[in-house]
């Protein structure tokens, strides 16, 4: 047998492989390395020592084996692994034939044998747990063979009474993964393994060694994901767990208790020491509760994240988790919370604290009084108090998630969830107001908790204070005061952090949308209007007027009644601003003559959005201009170029779509006014001056192709197809420009099969999208194509100029969504007249602080550009902890710029800018040819595809003073 | 074998904490407080409750101190120094630090303010300081071969710990003062499951529940902000350590988030020389500030400044941290005294104020004060207060417990009557027995120590494969001799006892007659006898020998007929020692008589 392998392996050890390529120029032969198995066998025989062997084993671990030669390997270590007596050297070699099982390809039924007999003999304990692992490993490797997993639960089963927890570790660990999940499968498979797995497991619950105990409750967890329905009698031995000394076992504990309480909600359980009885998940959410103050973080982290997802407990226990009864020398005392409300509903606001205000009232019976309670009392109460901020954010989720299915719960978490507003750590409170959005249909909030709420907008975070304002922006206030009050603070907010304007008028927009009818009142107060004497006329460009005419008027767009109280100049500024800031200020009814001076014509039907269909309809008109005389053409795609740029300035939602389709027909406009180009007709040399516009159009299409597959999120393979051929288009342009000005033939050689190369990728790439392309250049180029490699560079030239006038204009079609990466840089705002001085030679920190939207990969891609007066630019790549992800789609880049220069006699400004990076490689054409494996993938890639990288920049660029000084001697 | 305890002071009593623990024949004392409250010799505790006669450095083994406050280490020079105690006193590392600073200052204020003589001097301070040894978090000493200390975290202030003390195999774990909330600048107590005979807690606060610390911080913070922004002044009298720290935290990071420019300041001396130390250690502090000292130390506070006489005159808004804490006298009294009369100026209280302080005064609302030389003081500003205690709350002292899972509970550092229900509830939900001795009063706790004995390995593996598989949980019974020699315990096989011993071994043969009433034939009675034990002890080989007797196992049954009457025959069972157990069962199964079929 072993002489027969050997021969096997030496075989393997010369054979030739062909490798085919589609690219039948790069054909070639290939002679596969030597084969690992023969090596190693050799090296093995080698080793005189066990520290060499293990020394050989480790070097070869670090290379990956084929999967031919797999099954070679595995029986010249298997054979090695019977003669060793080294422990080590055998648990090594155990080791490797785990991973060699996990080559992919590799069916390992075959040494699955060989595998089992190894246990029978062995006597470390080490070698057998990984023995055992590898076990696992195959067997995980056979999902559908049932005979094999039984055979292996079985040997696992045999090792339980194994003294060494490792090895009881790893039989727990095999019988969770490939333990029979159905019983009746079980049944049928004759063996006597059909014994009860969850017994088995449940059996070492109460092992001796805690890592024992911790596999014990996991494999029970597998065996749960793998769907097995856990038997309801192990609830009472997971509770005792609970209690057990480790945490690890505890962690797990309450895990296996959430488990079976999402199993067996409704299903009663007794209370030790009392005749009552309660449905499991409460019981379950009791227990849970209570390990909210474990002396563990790792258990309380824990716990806390699995209260969120009971949502099936009933009220009157979610409830208590918030209630804590104080008491003062055995007195009952309010809380903090409680008395406030009381101020509320009294009517009395914001009294200033006397002494003895909180001072106990009534007396407690000192019975009735249990300080540690077994139910769910003031668990989140303790959870948000707690000392790791992890556990605190963790109780913070969970409460957000049972209050989104509790309105009430959600009401009564309130207080608590604006305590959490002041937690010392950033992320806390973040969250805090994240999760107070979230819940924020459910909830009014009180006027004193809109006070707190309010007082973090000062903070000087403003991530916090950004997250608060989006909060607002869906909350319900009850009462005008609190709406006053929110608009004060505000604007107290706006005169101390200016930049936050935009976000603030947002959030009015909604709170005046929201609130009509508490707006309402407050209006001539706001608007200062006095029924008798007429009032000066505010600022115009003041941000905070503007932030309030925002909420009056998105108020008055549900209040008919409201514009009666407008005096003269508020119509004047909502016109100007329903034409400056229209996403913010909506289309109103104005009464009488007032009417004319809204842009918009009031007959809308709101079904249809017409700027969507014009949008479709200048689209149309372009697509069926094929038969219209070039000058017409050329007119027709300059109007509605010039349209569809307007459409995007107006309409924002559709400003990516337009954008798009604009590019795309101007790059058709380019190309066909260099076509159109008298010059073609003329003798070469005569043209040379000319053929400028050419080229240049070239260039400029070539670029703008790269705009249109890099700064758009949303673009599909439809589009990129369409863009990749407008791309070709101008290279064959470029190539007929080349060919017409060069003379001689030889540089052309090349340009030509580089042209062809890119054709035939196109080919490969685009194959399935080919006959969507019917008339197109693509399409009579390939039709041509075996003319083309055999044809000299000045047919090439002459056949693509024909082809390429011939050809019709591709359809582009528009994608649900798409959106145009854009960045606004926020900081520096480029307004300052102070230049920033430092000694030259020595660095200064600019801070720069932009939003980005649409960026698919910020990390990657974007960079940011200073250029210095002098013309020499630095390109800067942030780290990618400087990119934060507010929201969808949205990212923020806050980060520090390091500028340096030699010493300016005067300041001068330096221009700051964003830069998206692209690389053609990674373009969504290059993913989809097939991945090779990975000795072929590098070689397979031909070096040309080896992409274009270049930058496009996507932001207006910020000009910073600054003044590198002499440095003094 | 016991562990006792005795309170010198601070039994049912805030104030003088002073505990003699004697744990398996070890004696250390916990703590060596004064009293805040009296001026003579009963300011520190009665030493001589400890030992009569004798030197207390041969009768104590160690002197613990729980952390720098003087109701738990004022009375350390005069102990070590007039009274005479040589020996090692642990505490940890910054509570040496700032031990010291405060002895010193107590001193100066009693012996160069008061003229009071007779007290230590700051040479005693310094030599008492040189007796001391710094003890890590968790790091185990070993005091001496037998007796071993432990310090756990324990919030409450700056090196405040908690010290597990253990002899063998008891142990006590003594909280000193504790904190189970986090606050700003502190963490959260926390022991581990360590299961000791007898846990010494105390129990300030065992009839309060308090409020979440989050509404008083947001209170507080509301309430400054607001006065400051209306231009008020605020004052907040502090003392110099603990408190001061967690509201200078509180208000540093308030001033950041929101971005604030009025002044803070906090007055100059102790508490500069404090927040020094908090700087340096900064490993005792919570996560936030462990986390982000890196970056920058919270200790370093950018918005607080120190603060000079002058500045109180200062217009504008500002606030002011000066001590004392209880307006009674200093800098923080001169600053209320000008800044009284304005009503848009604001006083936070924010500890407990001993009756009689202008403190006091002012909180239970009194407007018109009356100053030294006769002077009214009308009080226009606000006053405001704040509870900021950083003790543990009765279900604090509930969660330690069920942390560390002690069988015995004391109680003290607290007053009796709010002792006696915290008892009463712990006795209720834990089931362990609870005490809350008096001054001067002895407890003694009997344990259950056990007692490890060595046993040959080969004697275990033997013992260990008969029966089931060993189970952690269940006692497993084993036959062995216990050989007490030259003070230490082993187990040993009996033929190895006996060699070791140099004794013969004797036989020990159990008999016993039992009588059965049977008329028939000896034989058949044996037969019968034979047939019935062959059917009860299915296990066990049972023979019937040819000379008429039964043998099970080893135990040998013989049949005779009784002398006088023929009916009733006596069995003769007869069975050695080590067959004990399966011989008496074996009589106590023939004594019930043969079952009545007779086949």
């Amino acid at each position: 047998m072993a002489a027969h392998l050997k021969k096997r392996v030496y075989e393997e050890f010369t054979k030739v492989v062909q490798q085919q390529h589609e690219d039948l120029s790069t054909k070639k032969l290939r002679l596969t390395k030597p084969s690992k198995s023969a090596a190693l066998h050799v090296d093995l025989c080698k080793a005189t020592s066990p520290a060499d062997a293990l020394q050989y084993l480790l070097q070869f671990a670090r290379k990956p084996v084929e999967v031919e030669s797999v099954e070679g390997v595995v029986r010249i270590l298997l054979e090695h692994y019977y003669k060793e007596s080294d422990a080590s050297v055998r648990l090594k070699i155990a080791s490797l034939l785990g991973l060699l099982s996990k080559t992919a390809g590799f069916s390992p039924d075959c040494i699955m044998d060989d595998a089992i007999n190894t246990l029978q003999n062995e006597k470390s304990h080490q070698v057998l747990a990984q023995l055992l692992d590898t076990l696992l490993v195959i067997g995980t490797k056979l999902p559908e063979n049932p005979s094999v997993r039984m055979r292996l639960v079985e040997v696992a089963c045999k090792h339980l009474t194994d003294s060494s927890h490792g090895v009881r570790n790893k039989c727990l660990q095999l019988i969770g993964c490939l333990g029979p999940v159905e019983k009746g499968v079980a049944k049928e498979v004759e063996s006597q393994a059909a014994k009860d797995v969850q017994k088995i497991i449940g059996d070492h619950f109460n092992d001796q060694d805690p890592r024992v105990r911790t596999a014990a409750i996991k494999a029970m967890l597998q065996l749960h994901e793998r769907g097995l329905k856990l038997q309801q009698a192990i609830y009472s031995q997971a509770c005792k767990l609970l209690a057990d000394d480790y945490e690890q076992v505890r962690s797990a504990a309450v895990q296996l208790i959430w488990v079976l309480s999402q199993l067996y909600p409704e299903s009663i359980v007794p209370i030790p020491s009392s005749n009552e009885e309660i449905r499991l998940v409460d019981d379950a959410f009791g227990k849970i509760c209570h390990m909210v103050s474990d002396g563990s973080w790792v258990v309380r982290v824990q716990a806390a994240k699995l209260l969120g997802s009971m949502q099936q407990v009933s009220s009157h226990f979610l409830e208590q988790t918030l209630d804590k009864k104080l008491m003062s020398d055995l007195r009952r005392k309010r809380t903090a919370h409680e008395r406030a409300k009381e101020l509320y509903s009294s009517g009395e606001f914001s009294s200033g604290r006397k002494w003895g205000d909180d001072a106990p009232k009534e007396e407690i019976d000192t019975g009735a009084v249990n300080l540690i309670e077994s139910g769910a009392c003031g668990a989140f109460v303790h959870g948000l108090e707690d000392e790791m901020y992890e556990v605190r954010i963790a109780a913070v989720e969970a409460l957000c998630m049972l209050a989104q299915s509790s309105p009430s719960f959600a009401e009564k978490c309130l207080d608590f969830l604006v305590d959490m507003f002041n937690d010392e750590i950033e992320e806390v409170r973040l969250q805090s107001i994240h999760t107070m959005r979230k819940i924020s249909n459910n909830i009014t909030l009180r006027e004193d908790q809109l006070d707190t709420v309010l007082a973090v907008l000062e903070d000087s975070s403003r991530d916090i204070r950004e997250a608060l304002h989006e909060l607002l922006c869906c909350t319900n206030v009850s009462t005008k005061e609190g709406i006053h009050l929110a608009l004060v603070e505000l604007l107290k907010n706006l005169t101390k952090y200016p930049t936050d304007r935009e976000s603030i008028w947002k959030c009015l927009k909604f709170l005046g949308s929201r609130h009509p009818t508490l707006v309402l009142p407050l209006v001539p107060e706001l608007l200062s209007t006095h029924p008798f004497f007429d009032t000066p006329e505010p600022d115009m460009d003041d941000p905070a007027y503007i932030a309030v005419l925002v909420l009056i008027f998105n108020a008055a767009k549900s209040c008919p009644t409201m514009p009666a109280l407008f005096s003269d100049h508020t119509f004047r500024h909502y016109a100007y601003l329903r034409d400056s800031l229209s996403h913010l200020v909506p289309p109103l009814r104005l009464p009488g003559r007032k009417l004319v001076s809204s842009p918009v014509s009031p007959s809308i039907t709101p079904h249809e959005d017409p700027s969507q269909q014009f949008l479709h309809q200048s689209l149309e008109r372009v697509y069926n201009l094929q038969h219209l005389d070039p000058q017409g053409i050329q007119e027709l795609l300059e109007f509605t170029i010039r349209d569809l740029q307007r459409l995007g300035e107006l309409q924002s939602e559709l400003a990516g779509m337009a954008d798009f389709t604009a590019t795309y027909l101007q790059c058709q406009l380019l190309l066909i006014k260099a076509l159109q180009e008298k010059l073609w007709n003329v003798a070469a040399p005569l043209y040379l001056k000319q053929n400028a516009l050419a080229s240049a159009a070239a260039k400029q299409i070539l670029e703008e192709t790269y705009k249109m597959e890099f700064m758009y999120s949303g673009v599909e393979s439809r589009q990129v197809v369409i863009i990749h051929h407008m791309r070709l288009q101008a290279k064959a342009l470029q190539l007929i420009v080349t060919a017409r000005t060069t003379r001689g033939v030889e540089p052309l050689f090349g340009m030509c099969e580089k042209f062809l190369q890119e054709v035939d990728s196109f080919q490969r790439c685009f194959i399935s999208e080919l006959p969507h392309m019917q008339g197109s250049f693509v399409d009579k180029l390939l039709d041509l194509m075996p003319r083309l490699v055999t044809s000299k560079p000045s047919e090439v030239v002459k056949i693509l100029q024909t082809t390429l006038r011939q050809s019709t204009f591709l359809h582009l079609p528009l994608p649900e969504q798409l959106h145009r990466a854009t960045a606004n840089i926020i900081e520096p705002t480029g307004e300052s007249d102070n230049p920033l001085r430092f000694t030259s030679g020595l660095v200064v920190a600019l801070d720069v602080d932009a939003t980005l939207e649409h960026v698919q990969d910020p990390q990657g891609t974007v960079k940011v550009q200073v250029l210095y007066p002098d013309g020499q630019a630095q390109l800067i790549h942030p780290k990618p902890a400087d990119f934060r992800n507010p929201g969808p789609g949205r990212h923020r880049l806050i980060t520090q710029v390091y500028l340096s220069h030699t010493a300016w006699t005067e300041p001068c400004q330096i221009e700051v800018r964003l830069l998206l990076a692209y690389n053609s490689n990674r373009s969504k054409a290059s993913a989809r040819i097939p991945k090779m494996t990975w000795s072929e993938s590098l070689e397979a890639l031909p070096p040309s595809e080896n992409g274009i990288e270049g930058t496009i920049p996507f932001s207006k660029p910020v000009k910073v003073y600054i003044m590198p000084k002499p440095a003094r001697r | 074998l016991s562990a006792f305890s005795l309170c010198a002071g601070a039994g049912q009593d805030v104030g003088r904490s002073c505990i003699l623990v004697s744990i398996a024949g070890k004696n250390v004392m916990l703590d060596c407080g004064m009293h805040m409250g009296y001026n003579d010799d009963r300011r520190f505790p009665d030493f001589s409750y400890i030992t009569q006669n004798g030197r207390l450095t041969d009768f104590l083994d160690c002197v613990i101190i729980s952390h720098f406050h003087l109701d738990h280490c004022g009375a350390l020079p005069y102990f070590s120094e007039m009274v005479g105690y040589d020996g090692p006193i642990y505490m940890t590392h910054p509570t040496k630090a700032i031990c010291p600073i405060l002895l010193e200052d107590y001193r100066k204020i009693t012996v160069d303010k008061k003229g009071e003589t007779n007290f230590f001097t700051s040479q005693m301070i310094k030599d008492c300081m040189k007796k001391v040894v710094a003890v890590h978090l968790h790091q185990t000493v070993q005091v001496d071969e037998e007796l071993e200390i432990k310090a756990y975290y324990a919030g409450h202030v700056l090196g405040a710990a908690m010290f597990q003390i253990k002899v063998g195999c008891e142990s006590v774990v003594y909280t000193g003062d504790y904190n189970m909330t986090p606050d700003r600048h502190l963490g959260a107590a926390w022991v581990d499951k360590c299961r000791p005979d007898l846990l010494i807690t105390e129990s300030t606060y065992a009839t309060t529940i308090r409020d979440s610390k989050r509404c008083r911080e947001r209170d507080f913070l509301k309430k400054v902000h607001e006065t400051v922004e209306r231009g008020g002044k605020v004052l907040i009298p502090v003392f110099a350590l603990g408190r001061a720290q967690e509201l200078c935290i509180l208000l540093e990071t308030f001033w950041e988030r929101m971005n604030l420019k009025a002044p803070i300041y906090f007055s100059t001396g102790l508490t500069e020389k404090a927040n020094h130390y908090y700087k340096l250690f900064i490993t005792w502090t919570n996560q936030k500030i462990r986390k982000t000292f890196v970056q920058r130390n919270m200790f370093e506070f950018k918005h607080i400044k120190a603060f000079d006489r002058a500045f109180a005159d200062n217009p504008g808004p500002m606030v002011v941290f000066a001590t004392p804490g209880m307006l009674h006298a200093g800098q923080s009294l001169q600053i209320f005294r000008k800044w009284a009369g304005n009503e848009k100026n604001m006083v936070i209280m924010p500890g407990y104020c001993v009756q009689g302080t202008v403190g006091h005064k002012i909180l239970s609302g009194q407007r018109k004060l009356e100053m030294e030389g006769r002077q009214i003081l009308e009080v226009k500003m606000q006053v405001e207060y704040m509870s900021f205690s950083a003790h543990a709350d009765a279900k604090g002292i509930m969660q330690l417990i069920r942390q560390a899972e002690p069988r015995n509970v004391l109680l003290v550092h607290g007053e009796a009557k709010k002792m006696e229900f915290l008892k009463q509830k712990i006795e209720q939900e834990f089931h362990v027995s609870c005490y809350m001795p008096a001054n001067g009063e002895t407890t003694s706790i009997f344990t259950n120590p056990s007692i490890p004995v060595d046993i040959s390995l080969g004697l275990l593996k033997r013992e260990a494969a008969i029966g089931p598989v060993p189970d952690a949980k269940k006692p497993k019974l084993m036959h062995g001799t216990l050989l007490m020699k030259d003070n230490s315990f082993r187990l040993v096989s009996p033929e190895q006892a006996l060699k070791e011993l140099g004794l013969a071994e004797h036989q020990l043969r159990f008999t016993c007659r039992v009588h059965i009433q049977d008329p028939r034939k000896e034989h058949e009675t044996v037969l019968r006898v034979y047939n019935h034990l062959k059917g009860v002890l299915k296990d066990y080989s049972v023979q019937h020998l040819p000379d008429g007797s039964i043998t099970v196992e080893s135990i040998l049954i013989q049949a005779t007929a009784h002398s006088e009457d023929q009916g009733t025959k006596v069995l003769l069972v007869s069975w050695t020692y080590q067959d004990e157990e399966l011989g008496s069962y074996l009589t106590s199964l023939l004594k019930k008589g043969l079952p009545q079929s007779t086949a």
